[in-house]
């Protein structure tokens, strides 16, 4: 009986593994690894990968400084309507990707709520890369600002007291206890914010457009390539699994590497007779 | 001379801190049961939490004046504060832990030395020992040159055995700072062996405030003689006879005392002045009540024997001598003197 019911869970597992693992590994046997170099080197990959690592550079930068403050203040503060405003910085995380383009679009389209007023000022979004770095930051962004409220939230307060009853204040504490304690946390929400951003397709397609060179992106080009060339589309496919892998790989090790350093002292600090 | 002067009123669940303190160059111990408001008190005058209403002075620099609006932020506050857990910074080493008050890196190392910490400078504080945790805490706290000390429960995270060492270690070390100290404890005998003065915390209020002989000698209610580690048997005050109060316990038998009062009481006796034989011992006690032996526990070179509605303390000799097993039938006997008479609400 029991010996049924391990097998029934092995098969289980090893039927989901293999679904999981099989697509994945297409990619990279389908075509010989030479001819995916060379796809690689096509104009359209190329120009894909500029402006990928162009706007999601841009994107996380935004999202970190901004993301980070914002959930210290969520972590720490307790107000009235706290939980609405984390519940709306939660809402593009279920919201289908499609929505959150018509949204960007009826919000800072041309004819949008704030497309007239942007358009008066000389500046036009929609169909520009600026909406590229606009639609990542709208889907990736919860990803961070959810992990960084669940990190922030972790570290003890009376680290933060007695930090301030040292003579530090607010700002010298966040810098120096709650930042460091909290940056596993941090650096595991600022992964997996930069793979959904890597990933964002629905509503980059809306918003920008897939103007090539412009807003084209990876994600943009495996599905235009799908088409033409579609060797093309399986080596940016290849591209995108092994940025995804290394990402995932910073995920898992980031907290265990954390751990590990606990153990060692760190180098003392600067000499106290200088 | 710096005083700390400290006028708090702040409601908390279920009853409302109200008390004033005044603390000069000497050690003041805050005691009472966990959840009598202790912590908040300490957290009120470092500035942790603001209450409703209130007043903190030290030295003549008002820290708090809530009618004054006035309300001057934890880190420029000259006070340490030492956390119950330590709340030592984990992701530095002792060395940054001690320096992170310090106003410039020159003190460090002294404290380091003075707190035996040195050889662990570059350890992470997961690594310490209970006793040497509290050492970093209290060298960090004092790094900052604070202008008063505050000490939360500062023995409660230590076992039994580095407990000891450790209090009179702090004592010693206490005594040395000629600051203003603060500190809390649930532990009467932590309080007696620290401080210099004890005060009493119930519900918020301070019940009696003195050194601890004095509480020891005369405790103002029930509440106080058994924080002190007091017997308390409940009973009515019958009459006066030949100079002595009777007192009928409420489970049965009368006993006598030296204090006068009249109506309920509770009789109050310390396990030191209980002495326990086999048979009505013939000597200047006027009190006995036979009982068999509930229980006998051991500390050291002492054992409390419980006979009855008390608790004898005697030594291991006497319980090997007189043979104290559980189930033994004893006499356990004290002096009208040693009776005290207190107020039952």
């Amino acid at each position: 009986m029991s010996r049924a019911f391990t097998a029934c869970l092995w098969a289980a597992t090893a039927l989901a593994v293999a679904f999981l693992v099989v697509p994945v590994a297409a990619i990279f046997l389908r075509v010989p690894p030479g001819e995916l170099l060379d796809a690689l080197g096509s104009e359209v990959a190329r120009d894909a990968l500029r402006v990928t690592f162009a706007t999601t550079v841009v994107a996380q930068v935004v999202i970190l400084l901004v993301g980070t403050p914002a959930a210290y203040f969520l972590a720490t503060r307790r107000f009235r309507g706290r939980s609405l405003v984390i519940t709306l910085v939660e809402l593009p995380l279920v919201l289908p990707p499609a929505v959150a383009g018509v949204g960007l679009l009826a919000a800072f389209g041309r004819f949008g709520l704030l497309g007239g007023t942007l358009s008066a000022l000389g500046i036009e979004i929609a169909f520009t890369r600026l909406a590229v770095v606009l639609a990542i930051v709208f889907v990736a962004g919860p990803f961070f600002v959810r992990t960084a409220i669940a990190a922030f939230e972790a570290v003890d307060p009376n680290l933060v007291d007695a930090s301030r009853t040292l003579g530090a204040g607010p700002g010298r504490t966040f810098a120096r206890i709650a930042l460091p304690l909290a940056s596993g946390g941090l650096g595991a929400g600022a992964a997996l914010a930069f793979a959904r951003g890597l990933g964002e397709f629905g509503a980059t397609i809306m918003f920008a457009g897939s103007l090539q060179g412009v807003t084209q992106t990876l994600s943009l080009a495996v599905y235009e390539q799908f088409d033409v060339d579609f060797d093309t589309a399986l080596a940016i496919g290849a591209e995108l699994v092994a940025a995804s892998a290394v990402l995932l790989l910073v995920v898992k090790l980031v907290p265990r590497w954390r751990s590990s350093t606990q153990i060692f002292p760190t180098p003392s600090a600067p000499s106290l007779s200088s | 001379m710096a005083i700390l002067h400290a006028d708090l009123s702040h409601p908390l669940r279920s009853f409302a801190l109200e008390l004033t303190l005044e603390v000069g160059a000497e050690t003041l111990a805050l005691v009472g049961p966990s959840g009598a408001g202790k912590s908040t008190v300490l957290r009120a005058i470092a500035g942790l939490v603001r209450p409703a209403r209130g007043r903190v002075v030290l030295a003549g620099d008002t820290w708090l004046d809530t009618v004054q609006g006035v309300d001057v932020p934890p880190e420029r506050r000259s006070v340490g504060l030492v956390f119950q857990d330590y709340a030592l910074f984990p992701h530095l080493s002792v060395r940054r832990n001690v320096a992170f008050g310090a106003p410039d890196g020159r003190a460090v190392h002294g404290l380091l030395e003075r707190f035996r910490i040195a050889a662990l400078a570059d350890a992470r504080p997961a690594d310490l020992s209970g006793g040497e945790r509290q050492r970093v805490a209290l060298a960090r706290a004092l790094a900052r040159r604070p202008r008063a000390l505050l000490l939360d429960e500062p023995l409660s995270a230590l076992d039994s055995h580095t407990r000891a060492a450790v209090r009179a270690e702090l004592h010693d070390l206490l005594a040395t700072l000629g600051l203003p100290v603060l500190l809390v404890t649930h532990d009467f005998e932590d309080a007696a062996t620290l401080a210099d003065r004890v005060g009493v915390l119930v519900e918020g209020r301070l019940r009696q405030v003195g050194t601890p002989a004095e509480l020891v000698a005369a405790p103002v209610d029930p509440f106080v003689a058994r924080f002190t580690g007091a017997n308390l048997v409940p009973g009515t005050v019958l009459g006066e006879r030949n100079g002595l109060t009777e007192v009928v316990l409420d489970s049965g038998g009368s006993m006598w005392s030296s204090d006068t009062r009249a109506g309920r009481v509770a009789l109050s006796v310390y396990p030191w002045e209980v002495s326990l034989s086999h048979d009505v011992p013939d000597d200047s006690a006027v009190n006995h009540l036979r009982a068999p032996i509930s229980r006998v526990t051991t500390l050291g070179n002492r054992a409390r024997v419980a006979v009855g509605p008390l608790v004898a303390e005697v030594t291991t000799a006497s319980v090997e001598r007189l043979r104290l097993r559980e189930g033994e039938l004893v006499v356990a006997s004290f002096k009208a003197t040693a009776a005290r008479l207190l107020p039952l609400a």
